[in-house]
């Protein structure tokens, strides 16, 4: 699984962040998610997913 | 199996599509009935108040459609649930007709309070759906004066958003201050300040008397005897959850359908809840709540779509809402309660600012306004349940 965040859609709600702290980090400065793990381990992939659903913006894509 | 989800937005949509991504090989049925929609399903809401109402360009975002659903292998039913029968385990559709299930999930949400003297009628709305915010666009031309009545998040995007368009935008708060149950007094002080600064005309800790005007609106008349001139009356007086279908269900519904940690309802193995419509015994708070908020309804949907398929899971998450007016995001990590401590630990509250609150020792919410990266620290203290002291000690 990958994932990638489209930096122009995201606002920086870092919901992404509380769902898969492991798969998406904030950048510090403004916040947007960065993906820190690519491609995703198996194990987090259930977490990926609902970061991704969890994106009010749905920036985030999750290809499998 | 067959899973029958009633409500087609936000939590319903999401619980069927996250049942599938789970691998659910049940039969699927979701039962829409959003209306405006030519298709049963609502649009994402949180723009309504924002973009959408600000922008007749901006289109609505339907959460599904019956295409993506038929790839789901997802059967759309455009229609009202209007009762229930547990015993025969059918939902009754408006009409007469009826669908049978083994699994049934409740997502009919909320739905616009009104109350006696202040229902809609020509020039008088409510905001819940795509088609209502749309009209209100439509009856707020330039020169339109608008009133809006309640100041909770709604009241102030809509008064913020249609003020951002140059419209006369008053609005009537019987509470002393904006959003006071989702920031408490002060910082729901202090945003009403802002809102006085930019221009908003505020009536804090008024009361409706009367609407004015006999077929149409005309005004709003305050207890205190003040006539607002209207052209339209905006309701910002907050939802109640949508249960009347299952008053003889024999569920158990106090302000919601009272379900347990993992959303099953009290009493129904066989009966699910998710987004507005679920109250629910949350584990990390220790009491039941409702959640009126995007977040929830996502993630409600997971949780349920998880118990369906045979993973025990109970919904603990931090309730986390955002707002944008003022130019800036507002943004709610927790719940910020009645009588519970509040420290600005950032800047200021004229300015950009994150403040905490807590009580009993613990770090209860973290709040910021235009301050996210400052905002994140203490985001990450809440999900790991610090205490108020060391919340403080990281300021």
């Amino acid at each position: 699984m990958r994932v990638t965040v489209d930096l122009g859609a995201c606002q920086g709600h870092g919901v992404c962040h509380m769902s898969a702290p492991d798969v998406f980090e904030l950048d510090e400065t403004d916040g947007h998610a960065i993906v820190v793990q690519d491609p995703v381990p198996a194990e987090l992939e259930a977490d990926a997913q609902l970061g991704a659903d969890s994106c009010p913006e749905r920036a985030i894509t999750v290809l499998t | 199996m067959r899973i029958v989800v009633v409500g087609a937005s936000l939590a319903g949509v999401r619980t069927v599509e996250a049942l599938r991504r789970r691998g659910s090989d049940a039969d699927v049925v979701l039962v829409g009935a959003e209306p405006g929609s030519a298709d049963g399903v609502a649009a994402d809401r949180p723009p309504l108040s924002k973009a959408f109402l600000a922008d007749a360009a901006v289109e609505a975002r339907p959460l599904t459609d019956r295409e993506r659903l038929g790839a789901l292998g997802v059967e759309l039913v455009h229609g009202r649930a209007v009762d229930l029968d547990r015993d025969r385990r059918r939902v009754g559709l408006h009409g007469g007709e009826s669908i049978a299930y083994d699994r049934l999930v409740v997502a009919t949400g909320s739905t616009p309070r009104t109350v006696p003297g202040l229902e809609p009628r020509a020039g008088v709305w409510t905001l819940r759906t795509a088609a209502d915010a749309a009209a209100i666009r439509a009856a707020a031309p330039e020169g339109a004066r608008v009133v809006v009545v309640g100041g909770g998040f709604i009241g102030a995007e809509v008064a913020w958003t249609l003020h951002g368009l140059g419209r006369s935008v008053a609005l009537v708060e019987p509470l002393p201050a904006l959003m006071v149950r989702g920031l408490g007094p002060e910082l729901g002080a202090a945003l009403t300040r802002r809102h006085a600064a930019a221009g908003v005309d505020l009536h804090m800790g008024a009361g409706v008397a009367a609407l004015e005007g006999g077929d149409r609106v005309t005004g709003v008349r305050l207890t205190d005897g003040a006539l607002l001139p209207a052209d339209l009356v905006v309701l910002g007086l907050g939802t109640v959850p949508e249960t009347g279908w299952l008053a003889s269900s024999g569920l158990d519904l106090r302000d919601g359908v009272v379900c347990d940690e993992r959303l099953a309802a009290v009493g129904a193995e066989d009966v699910w809840a998710v987004g507005d419509v679920a109250r629910w015994r949350h584990p990390r708070a220790g009491e039941d709540v409702r959640v009126e908020h995007w977040t929830n309804a996502v993630e409600t949907a997971g949780v349920v779509a998880a118990n369906l398929t045979g993973t025990p899971t109970v919904h603990d998450a931090v309730p986390y809402v955002w707002s944008d007016q003022l130019g800036a995001r507002l943004q709610v990590f927790g719940r910020v309660r009645p009588g519970d401590e509040l420290r600005v630990v950032v800047g200021d509250l004229e300015d950009g600012f994150v403040a905490i609150s807590g009580s009993e020792g613990r770090l209860r919410a973290a709040v910021g306004f235009g301050a996210l990266k400052a905002l994140l620290p203490f985001r990450k203290l809440l999900l790991a349940g610090a205490g108020w002291d060391e919340a403080l000690a990281a300021a």
